[in-house]
């Protein structure tokens, strides 16, 4: 029997009871890919958007012919673009490849070493896509001031990294995340940074209303048991933060009572 | 007469003046969800066969693939 009392996660009006997004890059096949979507329960999965090979055999399946549309809510991002302008355009294909659907990945590179936002092509792109009709879920810094920024004009989730995309060093600025928490009114997803399961959990812990990850799970020696992990760590943290942890102390507070001692 | 046109990224010389549909289809992508921009500009795919390939377009055709 579970005791939490949590409610799903809402974003642009549609409810998800998995606060785990994940990602469809770097995995050795479809195959695997889905078997770990299917072990993280995550509901949520982002594609890219790239150019069709134009020799590719026409029967060959593709990854929205295995990751279906139609049970998977799929999120187009706009990763490797270094402009809004770039960005915005991949939004528009992506709109039209799904049939309409307004949910994007906004994401605007800076350079390729860090592959930190670009924060002002970012802010940039954000106007023009909400202006639009798109529902943005927008990577960022952790700048507190940036992310109030991306909330005003109306992106419907912030998701500051927790350290550089495919580094897996984990949460690097909890307070940054817990400031940007603070002010927030739409839901705060870490994306990126994340390495194992605890990093998941401390996501979680802060008060993170999710977390999104490729590379934590793709590059596992085992992804589709490292999803599987993904998916408790986050509920784990998740509970640990509806429950409110106890205050932390420098020294020891004993557990069995001093009273009643015969010795 | 030859028209000269971009398909992603790559010049590709037509026999005759076509649809858009017609070029897809000599393409092999008559099935898959792809979208289609002309000279930058998206194309809906119930305008692929009243759109005509004039010379010199650039025609970007993408697809979803894995990505994080």
């Amino acid at each position: 029997m579970s005791t939490t009392q949590d409610r799903p996660l809402l974003i642009a009006g549609v409810e998800y009871r998995s606060r785990l997004i994940i990602g469809s890059g770097k995995y050795k096949d479809f195959e695997e890919n889905l078997a770990a979507l299917e072990a993280s329960a995550a509901e949520m999965i982002t594609v890219a958007i790239r150019r069709v090979n134009l020799g590719q055999d026409k029967d060959e399946p593709s990854l929205l012919d295995i990751i279906s549309p139609e049970k998977y809510t799929i999120l187009p991002n706009t990763a490797g673009c270094y402009t809004a302008e770039d960005a915005v355009r991949t939004c528009r294909m992506a709109r039209e490849l799904l049939d309409g659907h307004k949910l994007v990945k906004l994401e605007v590179l800076g350079d390729q070493k860090t592959l930190y936002p670009n924060v002002t092509e970012t802010l940039a792109a954000a106007e023009t896509l909400v202006a639009e009709g798109f529902d943005v879920m927008v990577y960022t810094s952790d700048d507190p001031l940036v992310a109030r920024r991306l909330e005003e004009i109306g992106c419907v989730a912030v998701m500051p990294l927790g350290a550089p995309i495919g580094s897996g060093l984990g949460i690097r600025n909890p307070y940054n995340i817990r400031m940007i928490l603070e002010n927030a009114q739409v839901p705060i997803i870490v994306d990126a940074g994340v390495g194992t399961a605890s990093d998941a959990s401390i996501a979680m812990e802060l008060g993170c209303h999710g977390v999104l990850m490729n590379t934590a799970i793709a590059e596992a020696r085992n992804p589709v048991l490292m999803a599987s992990a993904m998916r408790k760590a986050v509920e784990a943290g998740r509970e640990a933060y509806l429950a409110g942890r106890m205050p932390r102390r420098l020294y020891a507070s004993a557990s069995s009572p001093v009273d009643g001692t015969f010795f | 007469m030859t028209i000269e046109i971009t398909v992603n990224g790559k010049t590709k010389t037509l026999v005759a003046e076509l649809s858009l549909a017609d070029l897809l289809q000599d393409l092999g992508m008559t099935k898959g969800r792809i979208a289609v921009e002309l000279n930058g500009h998206i194309v809906p795919r119930s305008q692929f066969s009243s759109k005509t390939i004039n010379n010199l377009d650039s025609i970007e055709i993408v697809q979803a693939i894995g990505g994080g």
